[in-house]
């Protein structure tokens, strides 16, 4: 066999995309691509000439899943060129945001997309039929992780009050106190589910994968930190466009992401565990021992664990912020326009997000940059594709096909927010 | 009662996913008692193709690939729903009107971008369901009101209305803030305005618009008339009309 075999389209992922396997002369597979066919948006064109107080609501669009993210990316990106410093309760609040976006997109991911695959079913509904804890647990989590977005952001999908200088309504500390019973009772779901995960065996990728995720001395990071990249190498946000560069590829709207030495690299859940393990919250730490998740863990599929280890981290950590917290009254901070320079990078829940933009002299967006998680992640998943189908004895197998889907599912992609092509050309008759 | 559910399919075309997330937030489960899924290839795998009852649609139409898309999704569905700002009027991607500035330097094989609009300007549309993102409970309405065989109901009035309703200080007279809530639909409980935002307009027009006053009360607050118009387009295309004011 030589070519291409047929395109499959791989489900229950975010957006759309076609996994295609090429074969050379001898029938053995020689390169696996991801065909992101999904419709470019060009927001980093969009938003040029809008003035830089617009800016947050506009990239929360990008994407649905993770807006929030988006939102801290962006704001963090123009105070920064501004010259502002945010309260301490803004920093506190964001966080929060944070947290809650964390936790309603980790549910999402693993409840909804990744658990039928434990089960080998379409989908999270056929699963009620036999076992209907999954999807009430997904629920529970979820809905936890949107009413935190929603009492910080003012709602839950694309938040209202997140701006620069800190946030248009400041939540009531009564309503925030009051959230904190549905917190503990989804602390209970993930005890649960972390026994019954316990003894569930996952299947097992290994591969010496280079995690780049953002580190902190005090803190497991999401709003801020150093980036990390592999065992040695620490640079601040600033230098990221030095150490990563952009491809784009004729076969996807989406482009793809290398280190600047050519290989492919990882970000998410499973990297910023791995490089973060010794800042996990201890309910966290107990729950990563009886899922025999160690640092440091090479197994792809544990990408599912650890979204199931942070879930309840960023669990524990909210209900300890809120159970601290008391809300002070302060106004948002004023600032002054200036033509400058600003970029932030920030721990979305799929990884390393990056904004940057430059504003001109009347506080209009002159350049925009955004690197999205997803565009990290699609080269290593080729990468893994075609490790795995070259392993094999029969690549063109349905089963085989499965698998290869699981692997993709893995990395949790959002293509909606990755296709960031700035160009197209195309073909006039 | 099973036997009835409706036969329902999620579609995505150009958008964030977010309206298709608002779907599963408004309790898909509680759903399943008079629908029945078919086709949602980002919750389950081995999607049936073939006929609907009801077909939801986000995004807009924003490639050549999905103007054929959206014509055999009408072809399929018996009523077809607009979910959201984009699918309605084209969303936030069809707020400037050439941000594709083809440059012949990158070519690409898998997709060829259109300017974005609303799924209208293809085919007919059954219901609309406004808003960026849509309001859960004007979905949950209407398709208890569908499985019933009945027509839903929804009252026309503004944000503004909404707004008053509520008590909620003025943001265009407290703090000259140009909101467009005196034209745009309500339904979504003023939520922005709550929120100390002014609204946006991502409901598109309500069913009194007075385009020019508003215009000249922007102004009076120094929001230029191109300014006015592109806050017009940001959310909601064209579905202000302001195609004549502007010229």
């Amino acid at each position: 066999m030589r070519g291409k075999s047929k395109a499959k389209a791989i489900d229950r992922i975010e957006g759309e995309a076609l996994l295609n396997i090429y074969y050379n002369e001898r029938g053995d597979p020689s390169k696996a691509t991801i065909e992101v066919s999904e419709a470019p948006r060009f927001f980093e064109k969009l938003i040029i000439g809008r003035k830089v107080q617009e800016v947050p609501d506009l990239v929360s669009r990008i994407c649905g899943i993770c807006y929030s993210a988006h939102q801290i990316a962006s704001i963090r990106a123009l105070e920064k060129a501004l010259g502002l410093e945010v309260t301490e309760q803004t920093e506190t609040l964001r966080k929060l945001l944070a947290y809650g976006g964390m936790i309603q997109s980790h549910a999402l991911h693993f409840f909804f997309l990744a658990v039928p695959d434990f089960f080998g079913n379409e989908s999270i509904f056929d699963l009620t039929k036999e076992d209907t804890r999954w999807i009430q647990w997904g629920y529970k989590i979820k809905s936890v992780g949107d009413l935190l977005t929603e009492l910080i952001g003012g709602r839950a999908i694309h938040p209202i009050t997140p701006t620069i200088g800190g946030f248009k309504r400041r939540p009531k500390e009564n309503k925030l106190k009051k959230i904190l019973k549905e917190l503990y009772e989804a602390r209970e779901v993930i005890k649960k589910c972390v026994d019954v995960l316990g003894d569930f065996e996952l299947p097992k990728f290994l591969k010496k994968f280079r995690f780049v995720t953002l580190t902190s001395d005090s803190e497991y990071p999401v709003n801020r930190g150093l980036v990390t990249s592999g065992l040695d190498i620490k640079f601040p946000e600033d230098e990221y466009l030095n150490h990563i560069k952009e491809k784009e590829v004729p076969h996807s709207t989406s482009k793809r992401a290398y280190l600047n030495d050519g290989s492919t690299f990882i970000v998410g859940p499973l990297a910023r565990l791995n490089m973060n393990f010794d800042k996990l919250n201890p309910v966290a730490k107990e729950f990563s021992e009886t899922l025999k998740f160690m640092s440091r863990c090479d197994n792809l599929f544990s990408s599912h664990l650890a979204r199931v280890i942070e879930m309840s981290h960023f669990l524990e950590e909210s209900i300890k912020t809120i159970e601290e917290l008391k809300i002070r009254d302060e106004n948002l901070l004023n600032y002054e326009i200036k033509p400058s320079i600003g970029c932030a990078l920030v721990e979305a829940p799929r990884g390393l997000l990056f904004h940057r933009y430059e504003i001109d002299k009347n506080g209009r967006i002159k350049k925009a940059d955004i690197i999205t998680p997803t565009v990290c992640n699609l080269s290593s998943a080729e990468e893994v594709v075609l490790e795995y189908v070259q392993s094999i004895e029969n690549s063109s197998d349905d089963t085989v096909r499965n698998i290869c889907e699981r692997l993709i599912r893995c990395y949790d992609f959002c293509l909606s927010c990755s296709v960031h092509v700035e160009n197209i050309y195309t073909k006039h008759k | 009662m099973k036997a009835n559910r409706l036969k329902m399919a999620v579609f995505k075309l150009g958008s964030c996913s977010g309206c298709v997330l608002q779907l599963l937030n408004v309790g898909l489960p509680s759903l399943l008692k008079f629908i029945n899924i078919a086709y949602f290839p980002l919750l389950k795998s081995k999607n049936v193709i073939g006929a609907y009852d009801v077909g939801l649609v986000e995004g807009s139409v924003s490639t050549k690939e999905h103007v054929m898309a959206i014509k055999k999704i009408r072809e399929r569905s018996k009523l077809l729903i607009a979910l959201g700002s984009c699918a309605c009027f084209g969303g936030l991607q069809a707020s400037e009107k050439d941000c594709r500035r083809s440059k012949p330097d990158y070519r690409i094989s898998v997709t060829h971008p259109i300017d974005p609009c609303g799924i209208d300007e293809y085919v007919p549309v059954d219901f609309y369901l406004k808003g960026c993102p849509f309001e859960g409970e004007e979905l949950i309405t209407l398709l208890h009101a569908l499985s019933k065989g009945a027509k839903p109901y929804f009252r026309e009035r503004s944000v503004c209305f909404e707004c008053k309703l509520q008590e909620i200080p003025c943001l265009m007279e407290r703090e000259k803030a140009p909101c467009l809530g005196s034209i745009t639909l309500g339904g979504c409980g003023a939520i922005c305005p709550l929120m100390g935002k002014p609204c946006e307009g991502c409901r598109g027009p309500s069913s009194d618009v007075n385009l020019s006053s508003t215009m000249e009360s922007f102004s009076d607050f120094g929001i230029p008339p191109e300014e006015f118009f592109y806050k017009l387009r940001k959310y909601a295309g064209k579905a202000f009309g302001s195609a004549k004011l502007e010229g």
